[in-house]
Protein backbone atom coordinates (compact mmCIF):
# COMPACT_ATOMS: atom_id res chain seq x y z
CA UNK A 1 0.00 0.00 0.00
CA UNK A 2 1.11 3.26 -1.02
CA UNK A 3 2.35 5.35 1.89
CA UNK A 4 1.14 9.18 2.54
CA UNK A 5 1.41 11.57 -0.20
CA UNK A 6 4.87 13.63 0.55
CA UNK A 7 4.59 17.14 -1.31
CA UNK A 8 8.33 18.11 -2.65
CA UNK A 9 9.63 20.74 -1.40
CA UNK A 10 12.24 21.25 -4.55
CA UNK A 11 11.00 23.86 -5.81
CA UNK A 12 10.88 25.65 -2.86
CA UNK A 13 13.78 28.48 -3.16
CA UNK A 14 15.58 29.69 -0.05
CA UNK A 15 18.58 32.13 -0.60
CA UNK A 16 20.37 34.31 1.95
CA UNK A 17 22.47 37.78 1.19
CA UNK A 18 22.85 41.23 2.74
CA UNK A 19 22.05 44.43 1.26
CA UNK A 20 21.18 47.63 2.02
CA UNK A 21 17.37 49.05 2.23
CA UNK A 22 16.47 51.89 -0.57
CA UNK A 23 13.19 52.03 -0.21
CA UNK A 24 9.98 51.03 1.08
CA UNK A 25 6.66 51.22 -0.25
CA UNK A 26 3.10 50.03 1.58
CA UNK A 27 1.63 46.58 0.51
CA UNK A 28 -1.63 46.05 1.73
CA UNK A 29 -2.53 46.37 5.11
CA UNK A 30 0.17 45.37 6.60
CA UNK A 31 3.14 44.66 4.52
CA UNK A 32 5.79 46.68 2.71
CA UNK A 33 7.37 45.98 -0.61
CA UNK A 34 11.36 46.27 0.21
CA UNK A 35 13.99 47.50 -2.52
CA UNK A 36 16.97 46.34 -1.61
CA UNK A 37 20.67 46.53 -3.19
CA UNK A 38 21.81 43.05 -2.21
CA UNK A 39 25.80 42.11 -2.57
CA UNK A 40 25.36 39.30 -4.36
CA UNK A 41 22.01 39.65 -6.16
CA UNK A 42 21.74 43.14 -7.29
CA UNK A 43 19.05 45.22 -6.54
CA UNK A 44 16.37 42.58 -5.34
CA UNK A 45 12.59 43.57 -4.30
CA UNK A 46 10.97 41.61 -1.74
CA UNK A 47 7.76 41.72 0.68
CA UNK A 48 8.04 41.59 4.36
CA UNK A 49 4.94 40.60 5.59
CA UNK A 50 3.36 42.29 8.71
CA UNK A 51 5.97 44.64 8.95
CA UNK A 52 4.36 47.63 9.95
CA UNK A 53 2.75 46.30 12.53
CA UNK A 54 3.89 47.62 16.10
CA UNK A 55 4.63 43.80 16.81
CA UNK A 56 6.82 43.13 13.81
CA UNK A 57 9.68 41.21 15.03
CA UNK A 58 11.44 42.91 12.15
CA UNK A 59 9.75 45.65 10.90
CA UNK A 60 12.44 48.60 12.13
CA UNK A 61 15.32 46.41 10.55
CA UNK A 62 13.71 46.97 7.06
CA UNK A 63 13.71 50.66 7.06
CA UNK A 64 15.90 52.52 4.47
CA UNK A 65 19.52 53.08 5.10
CA UNK A 66 19.74 49.38 7.04
CA UNK A 67 22.40 47.32 6.57
CA UNK A 68 20.71 43.97 7.15
CA UNK A 69 21.48 40.06 6.52
CA UNK A 70 17.95 38.43 4.93
CA UNK A 71 16.59 34.86 4.50
CA UNK A 72 14.62 35.27 1.64
CA UNK A 73 12.45 33.27 -0.62
CA UNK A 74 11.71 33.31 -4.39
CA UNK A 75 8.75 34.22 -5.14
CA UNK A 76 6.59 33.87 -8.55
CA UNK A 77 6.68 38.04 -8.81
CA UNK A 78 8.20 39.47 -5.40
CA UNK A 79 10.57 37.29 -3.16
CA UNK A 80 9.17 37.08 0.62
CA UNK A 81 11.83 38.30 3.23
CA UNK A 82 11.80 35.48 6.42
CA UNK A 83 14.24 36.63 8.05
CA UNK A 84 15.99 39.98 9.13
CA UNK A 85 19.00 40.94 10.90
CA UNK A 86 20.94 44.13 11.33
CA UNK A 87 24.27 43.95 10.06
CA UNK A 88 24.23 48.18 10.82
CA UNK A 89 21.71 50.81 10.69
CA UNK A 90 22.90 53.75 9.27
CA UNK A 91 19.69 55.56 9.33
CA UNK A 92 19.57 56.37 13.00
CA UNK A 93 22.34 58.91 13.19
CA UNK A 94 21.06 60.62 9.73
CA UNK A 95 17.25 60.91 10.56
CA UNK A 96 18.97 63.13 13.71
CA UNK A 97 20.64 65.37 10.93
CA UNK A 98 18.25 66.85 8.00
CA UNK A 99 21.38 67.59 5.17
CA UNK A 100 22.59 64.10 6.17
CA UNK A 101 19.42 62.65 6.01
CA UNK A 102 18.31 64.44 2.48
CA UNK A 103 22.08 63.61 1.05
CA UNK A 104 21.72 60.07 2.29
CA UNK A 105 17.92 59.56 0.60
CA UNK A 106 19.81 61.21 -2.85
CA UNK A 107 22.49 58.25 -2.37
CA UNK A 108 20.04 55.76 -1.89
CA UNK A 109 17.51 56.82 -4.93
CA UNK A 110 20.69 57.25 -7.07
CA UNK A 111 21.85 53.59 -6.16
CA UNK A 112 18.11 52.33 -7.33
CA UNK A 113 18.54 54.14 -10.32
CA UNK A 114 22.36 52.90 -11.31
CA UNK A 115 20.71 49.36 -10.81
CA UNK A 116 17.61 48.90 -13.36
CA UNK A 117 17.75 45.33 -14.14
CA UNK A 118 16.44 43.36 -11.16
CA UNK A 119 18.66 40.54 -9.53
CA UNK A 120 21.99 41.43 -11.63
CA UNK A 121 25.15 41.44 -9.58
CA UNK A 122 26.55 44.37 -9.14
CA UNK A 123 28.81 44.45 -5.57
CA UNK A 124 30.71 47.37 -7.24
CA UNK A 125 27.37 49.58 -6.65
CA UNK A 126 26.74 48.00 -3.23
CA UNK A 127 29.76 48.55 -2.09
CA UNK A 128 30.14 52.03 -3.09
CA UNK A 129 26.78 52.82 -1.39
CA UNK A 130 28.14 51.04 2.02
CA UNK A 131 31.33 53.44 1.95
CA UNK A 132 29.04 56.21 0.84
CA UNK A 133 26.46 55.83 3.81
CA UNK A 134 29.43 55.08 6.30
CA UNK A 135 31.48 58.68 5.10
CA UNK A 136 27.97 59.95 6.10
CA UNK A 137 27.15 58.79 9.58
CA UNK A 138 30.56 59.34 10.50
CA UNK A 139 30.18 63.07 10.54
CA UNK A 140 33.73 63.80 9.37
CA UNK A 141 32.90 65.67 6.16
CA UNK A 142 30.20 68.39 4.79
CA UNK A 143 27.27 65.87 3.49
CA UNK A 144 27.12 67.96 0.50
CA UNK A 145 30.92 66.27 -0.34
CA UNK A 146 30.24 63.07 0.59
CA UNK A 147 26.88 63.13 -1.78
CA UNK A 148 29.18 64.53 -4.67
CA UNK A 149 31.65 62.42 -4.33
CA UNK A 150 29.19 59.53 -4.51
CA UNK A 151 27.40 60.32 -7.36
CA UNK A 152 31.28 61.18 -9.15
CA UNK A 153 32.20 57.47 -8.30
CA UNK A 154 28.84 55.90 -8.89
CA UNK A 155 29.04 57.26 -12.67
CA UNK A 156 32.68 56.00 -12.53
CA UNK A 157 31.45 52.16 -11.24
CA UNK A 158 28.66 52.50 -14.34
CA UNK A 159 31.52 53.87 -16.85
CA UNK A 160 30.43 57.39 -16.73
CA UNK A 161 33.18 58.99 -15.22
CA UNK A 162 33.19 62.82 -16.70
CA UNK A 163 37.01 63.25 -18.23
CA UNK A 164 38.07 65.80 -15.69
CA UNK A 165 41.97 65.09 -16.81
CA UNK A 166 41.38 65.07 -21.02
CA UNK A 167 39.27 66.67 -23.14
CA UNK A 168 36.06 64.71 -23.37
CA UNK A 169 36.42 65.27 -27.10
CA UNK A 170 39.10 65.13 -28.95
CA UNK A 171 41.46 63.36 -25.55
CA UNK A 172 44.05 66.31 -25.21
CA UNK A 173 45.93 66.13 -22.11
CA UNK A 174 44.47 68.51 -18.87
CA UNK A 175 42.75 71.12 -21.24
CA UNK A 176 42.89 73.16 -18.11
CA UNK A 177 46.80 74.19 -18.12
CA UNK A 178 47.41 73.14 -21.65
CA UNK A 179 44.70 75.43 -23.31
CA UNK A 180 43.53 77.39 -20.98
CA UNK A 181 39.91 76.16 -21.29
CA UNK A 182 37.49 75.69 -18.23
CA UNK A 183 34.84 74.35 -20.31
CA UNK A 184 33.12 72.06 -18.87
CA UNK A 185 29.94 70.07 -21.29
CA UNK A 186 28.00 68.06 -19.59
CA UNK A 187 26.64 66.46 -22.69
CA UNK A 188 30.03 66.10 -24.58
CA UNK A 189 31.46 64.33 -21.14
CA UNK A 190 33.69 66.53 -19.11
CA UNK A 191 36.07 68.98 -19.94
CA UNK A 192 36.95 70.16 -23.19
CA UNK A 193 39.41 72.28 -25.02
CA UNK A 194 39.06 75.60 -26.13
CA UNK A 195 38.24 74.51 -30.11
CA UNK A 196 36.02 71.66 -28.83
CA UNK A 197 33.77 73.89 -26.36
CA UNK A 198 30.23 73.09 -27.62
CA UNK A 199 27.86 76.62 -27.29
CA UNK A 200 26.00 76.30 -23.96
CA UNK A 201 29.20 74.84 -22.05
CA UNK A 202 29.69 75.68 -18.74
CA UNK A 203 32.94 77.89 -17.04
CA UNK A 204 33.42 76.53 -13.60
CA UNK A 205 36.28 78.20 -11.65
CA UNK A 206 39.32 76.39 -11.71
CA UNK A 207 38.72 75.23 -8.03
CA UNK A 208 35.65 73.90 -8.90
CA UNK A 209 37.44 71.79 -10.94
CA UNK A 210 40.21 70.68 -8.67
CA UNK A 211 37.30 70.11 -6.01
CA UNK A 212 35.84 67.01 -8.70
CA UNK A 213 39.13 65.72 -9.40
CA UNK A 214 39.85 65.81 -5.42
CA UNK A 215 36.08 63.99 -4.77
CA UNK A 216 36.71 61.25 -7.32
CA UNK A 217 40.20 60.67 -6.13
CA UNK A 218 38.64 60.29 -2.77
CA UNK A 219 41.97 63.20 -1.98
CA UNK A 220 39.79 64.37 1.13
CA UNK A 221 42.42 66.61 2.33
CA UNK A 222 42.18 68.86 -0.36
CA UNK A 223 37.94 68.70 -0.67
CA UNK A 224 37.50 69.45 3.05
CA UNK A 225 39.34 72.95 2.85
CA UNK A 226 37.94 73.98 -0.32
CA UNK A 227 35.45 77.01 -0.32
CA UNK A 228 31.47 76.89 -0.32
CA UNK A 229 31.17 78.84 -3.45
CA UNK A 230 32.96 76.20 -5.19
CA UNK A 231 31.45 73.39 -2.97
CA UNK A 232 27.82 75.05 -4.49
CA UNK A 233 29.02 74.81 -8.16
CA UNK A 234 30.59 71.33 -8.13
CA UNK A 235 27.60 70.10 -6.57
CA UNK A 236 25.19 71.81 -9.87
CA UNK A 237 27.16 70.31 -12.19
CA UNK A 238 27.41 66.94 -10.53
CA UNK A 239 23.81 66.67 -10.49
CA UNK A 240 23.57 68.21 -13.72
CA UNK A 241 26.00 65.26 -14.70
CA UNK A 242 24.51 62.18 -13.19
CA UNK A 243 20.96 63.36 -14.48
CA UNK A 244 22.01 63.44 -17.98
CA UNK A 245 23.40 60.33 -18.27
CA UNK A 246 21.00 58.70 -15.75
CA UNK A 247 18.66 60.18 -18.41
CA UNK A 248 16.47 60.63 -15.81
CA UNK A 249 15.80 63.09 -13.04
CA UNK A 250 16.85 62.44 -9.04
CA UNK A 251 13.64 63.72 -7.54
CA UNK A 252 15.78 63.25 -3.95
CA UNK A 253 18.42 65.71 -5.50
CA UNK A 254 15.74 68.79 -5.28
CA UNK A 255 15.18 68.69 -1.60
CA UNK A 256 19.13 68.09 -0.46
CA UNK A 257 19.60 70.77 2.32
CA UNK A 258 22.74 72.13 2.18
CA UNK A 259 24.66 72.96 5.82
CA UNK B 1 -16.48 39.12 -17.89
CA UNK B 2 -19.99 40.12 -16.58
CA UNK B 3 -23.14 41.92 -17.79
CA UNK B 4 -22.47 45.74 -17.61
CA UNK B 5 -23.30 46.87 -14.40
CA UNK B 6 -22.09 43.86 -12.65
CA UNK B 7 -18.61 44.23 -14.06
CA UNK B 8 -18.67 47.82 -13.45
CA UNK B 9 -19.57 47.83 -9.99
CA UNK B 10 -16.48 44.76 -10.05
CA UNK B 11 -14.21 47.36 -11.58
CA UNK B 12 -15.42 50.35 -9.18
CA UNK B 13 -14.59 47.85 -6.21
CA UNK B 14 -11.36 46.84 -7.69
CA UNK B 15 -9.94 50.20 -7.16
CA UNK B 16 -10.29 50.26 -3.27
CA UNK B 17 -6.92 50.02 -1.88
CA UNK B 18 -6.29 46.37 -0.63
CA UNK B 19 -9.09 45.00 -3.06
CA UNK B 20 -7.87 43.11 -5.60
CA UNK B 21 -9.60 41.53 -9.01
CA UNK B 22 -10.85 38.66 -6.50
CA UNK B 23 -11.92 40.55 -3.36
CA UNK B 24 -13.84 42.66 -6.03
CA UNK B 25 -15.70 39.82 -7.02
CA UNK B 26 -16.55 38.18 -4.18
CA UNK B 27 -17.75 41.98 -2.63
CA UNK B 28 -20.25 42.57 -5.89
CA UNK B 29 -21.74 38.88 -5.58
CA UNK B 30 -22.09 39.44 -1.84
CA UNK B 31 -23.81 43.16 -2.38
CA UNK B 32 -26.34 41.19 -4.97
CA UNK B 33 -26.99 39.07 -2.64
CA UNK B 34 -27.80 41.53 0.22
CA UNK B 35 -31.17 42.60 1.11
CA UNK B 36 -31.73 46.19 -1.11
CA UNK B 37 -32.52 48.60 1.79
CA UNK B 38 -28.54 47.64 3.43
CA UNK B 39 -27.21 48.04 -0.02
CA UNK B 40 -29.27 51.72 -0.19
CA UNK B 41 -27.93 52.38 3.46
CA UNK B 42 -24.55 52.18 2.37
CA UNK B 43 -25.01 53.81 -0.88
CA UNK B 44 -26.49 56.96 0.91
CA UNK B 45 -23.51 56.89 3.44
CA UNK B 46 -20.94 56.82 0.57
CA UNK B 47 -22.89 59.97 -1.36
CA UNK B 48 -23.22 61.59 2.10
CA UNK B 49 -19.63 60.99 2.75
CA UNK B 50 -18.26 62.61 -0.39
CA UNK B 51 -20.92 65.82 -0.04
CA UNK B 52 -20.36 66.49 3.53
CA UNK B 53 -16.88 65.68 4.71
CA UNK B 54 -14.11 67.88 4.45
CA UNK B 55 -10.71 69.04 5.87
CA UNK B 56 -11.13 71.17 9.29
CA UNK B 57 -9.55 74.25 8.56
CA UNK B 58 -7.38 74.69 11.64
CA UNK B 59 -5.95 71.39 12.00
CA UNK B 60 -6.77 69.69 9.03
CA UNK B 61 -8.01 66.81 10.81
CA UNK B 62 -11.72 65.14 8.88
CA UNK B 63 -14.53 67.05 9.74
CA UNK B 64 -18.30 67.85 8.99
CA UNK B 65 -17.83 71.82 9.41
CA UNK B 66 -15.45 74.20 8.56
CA UNK B 67 -14.03 73.26 11.87
CA UNK B 68 -13.71 69.74 13.58
CA UNK B 69 -14.89 68.53 17.19
CA UNK B 70 -11.98 68.79 18.59
CA UNK B 71 -11.19 72.39 17.84
CA UNK B 72 -14.51 73.63 18.51
CA UNK B 73 -14.26 71.69 21.92
CA UNK B 74 -13.01 74.47 24.76
CA UNK B 75 -12.66 72.14 27.26
CA UNK B 76 -9.27 70.89 25.26
CA UNK B 77 -5.90 72.53 25.78
CA UNK B 78 -5.23 74.97 23.62
CA UNK B 79 -1.80 74.72 24.87
CA UNK B 80 -0.54 71.80 23.52
CA UNK B 81 -0.60 70.87 19.69
CA UNK B 82 -0.02 67.23 18.82
CA UNK B 83 1.41 67.10 15.29
CA UNK B 84 0.62 63.99 13.50
CA UNK B 85 1.17 62.82 9.76
CA UNK B 86 -2.47 61.85 8.92
CA UNK B 87 -6.01 61.98 10.67
CA UNK B 88 -5.65 58.54 11.59
CA UNK B 89 -3.36 59.09 14.02
CA UNK B 90 -5.98 61.33 15.72
CA UNK B 91 -7.97 58.60 15.99
CA UNK B 92 -5.64 56.15 17.44
CA UNK B 93 -3.78 59.14 19.85
CA UNK B 94 -7.83 59.85 21.07
CA UNK B 95 -8.41 56.04 22.12
CA UNK B 96 -5.93 56.42 24.68
CA UNK B 97 -8.32 58.83 26.87
CA UNK B 98 -4.68 60.88 27.79
CA UNK B 99 -4.23 63.77 25.45
CA UNK B 100 -6.37 66.45 25.86
CA UNK B 101 -4.65 69.12 23.87
CA UNK B 102 -5.07 69.86 20.10
CA UNK B 103 -3.83 68.52 16.63
CA UNK B 104 -2.23 69.20 13.68
CA UNK B 105 -2.59 67.11 10.64
CA UNK B 106 0.64 67.22 8.36
CA UNK B 107 -0.90 65.28 5.38
CA UNK B 108 2.20 63.06 5.28
CA UNK B 109 6.03 62.95 6.28
CA UNK B 110 9.21 64.20 4.42
CA UNK B 111 10.07 61.45 1.73
CA UNK B 112 12.71 63.16 -0.81
CA UNK B 113 13.00 59.64 -2.30
CA UNK B 114 8.74 60.27 -3.37
CA UNK B 115 9.64 63.90 -4.06
CA UNK B 116 7.73 65.18 -0.98
CA UNK B 117 9.50 68.11 0.99
CA UNK B 118 8.29 70.47 4.18
CA UNK B 119 6.46 72.68 0.97
CA UNK B 120 4.34 69.59 0.14
CA UNK B 121 3.26 69.27 3.85
CA UNK B 122 0.72 71.50 6.20
CA UNK B 123 4.28 72.96 7.98
CA UNK B 124 3.13 77.01 7.13
CA UNK B 125 -0.15 76.43 8.46
CA UNK B 126 1.04 74.77 11.86
CA UNK B 127 3.38 77.88 11.66
CA UNK B 128 0.63 80.31 11.41
CA UNK B 129 -1.07 78.47 13.99
CA UNK B 130 1.84 79.02 16.40
CA UNK B 131 2.31 82.64 15.67
CA UNK B 132 -0.13 83.91 17.98
CA UNK B 133 2.06 82.84 21.06
CA UNK B 134 -0.81 80.73 22.68
CA UNK B 135 0.62 77.17 22.56
CA UNK B 136 3.17 76.64 24.94
CA UNK B 137 4.23 72.93 24.15
CA UNK B 138 4.52 70.93 20.75
CA UNK B 139 4.38 67.10 20.27
CA UNK B 140 6.04 65.59 17.37
CA UNK B 141 4.05 62.15 17.05
CA UNK B 142 5.09 61.33 13.51
CA UNK B 143 5.41 57.80 13.04
CA UNK B 144 8.45 55.87 14.12
CA UNK B 145 10.03 55.38 11.55
CA UNK B 146 12.78 56.96 9.29
CA UNK B 147 10.89 59.23 7.37
CA UNK B 148 8.63 60.67 10.38
CA UNK B 149 12.41 60.94 12.39
CA UNK B 150 13.63 62.80 9.99
CA UNK B 151 9.91 65.04 9.58
CA UNK B 152 9.90 65.67 13.22
CA UNK B 153 13.95 66.72 13.09
CA UNK B 154 13.38 69.16 10.49
CA UNK B 155 10.14 70.41 12.42
CA UNK B 156 12.21 70.88 15.88
CA UNK B 157 15.04 72.84 14.23
CA UNK B 158 12.35 74.87 12.90
CA UNK B 159 10.63 75.35 16.18
CA UNK B 160 13.62 75.92 17.93
CA UNK B 161 13.60 80.05 17.33
CA UNK B 162 10.03 80.14 18.91
CA UNK B 163 11.43 79.05 22.30
CA UNK B 164 8.52 76.26 22.28
CA UNK B 165 8.91 73.35 24.11
CA UNK B 166 8.79 70.70 21.55
CA UNK B 167 8.37 66.80 22.59
CA UNK B 168 8.26 63.41 21.01
CA UNK B 169 6.48 60.41 22.14
CA UNK B 170 8.81 57.79 23.92
CA UNK B 171 9.87 54.83 21.02
CA UNK B 172 10.40 51.19 23.03
CA UNK B 173 8.96 48.09 23.51
CA UNK B 174 5.29 46.73 22.68
CA UNK B 175 2.90 45.85 25.85
CA UNK B 176 2.60 42.17 25.84
CA UNK B 177 5.43 41.57 23.91
CA UNK B 178 8.74 38.84 24.69
CA UNK B 179 12.29 40.87 25.01
CA UNK B 180 14.25 38.09 23.13
CA UNK B 181 12.18 39.13 20.02
CA UNK B 182 12.57 42.86 20.30
CA UNK B 183 15.10 43.80 17.40
CA UNK B 184 17.89 45.64 18.37
CA UNK B 185 16.86 49.01 17.33
CA UNK B 186 13.65 49.44 19.36
CA UNK B 187 15.27 47.49 22.41
CA UNK B 188 17.93 50.40 22.26
CA UNK B 189 15.43 53.10 22.02
CA UNK B 190 14.07 51.74 24.88
CA UNK B 191 17.12 51.91 27.01
CA UNK B 192 17.45 55.35 25.68
CA UNK B 193 14.04 56.28 27.07
CA UNK B 194 14.60 54.39 30.26
CA UNK B 195 12.85 55.83 33.42
CA UNK B 196 13.59 55.76 36.76
CA UNK B 197 11.44 53.58 39.30
CA UNK B 198 10.48 55.58 41.82
CA UNK B 199 9.03 53.19 44.27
Amino acid sequence: MAGPAVRDNDTVSLYRDDGIVLRTQKLGEADRIVTILTRRNGRVRAVGKGVRRTKSRFGARLEPFTHVDLLLYTGRSLDVITQAETVRAYGGPLAVDYPRYTSGTAMLETAERFTPVEKEPIIRQFLLLVGGLRALGERVHDPRLVLDAYLLRTLAVAGYAPALDECAVCGTPDPVNTTGSRSFAVPAGGLTCRSCRPPGAASPAVATIALMRSLLRGDWAQADISQARHQVECSGLVAAYVQWHLEHSIRSLRHVEHV
Amino acid sequence: MYEGIVQSLIDELGRLPGVGPKGAQRIAFHLLATDATDVRRLASVLVEVTERVRFCRICGNVAEEEECRICRDPRRDASVICVVEEPKDIAAIEKIREFRGRYHVLGGAISPIDGIGPDDLRTRELMVRLSDGAVTEVILATNPNLEGEATATYLARLLKPLGLRVTRPASGLPVGGDLEYADEVTLGRAFEGRRLLDV
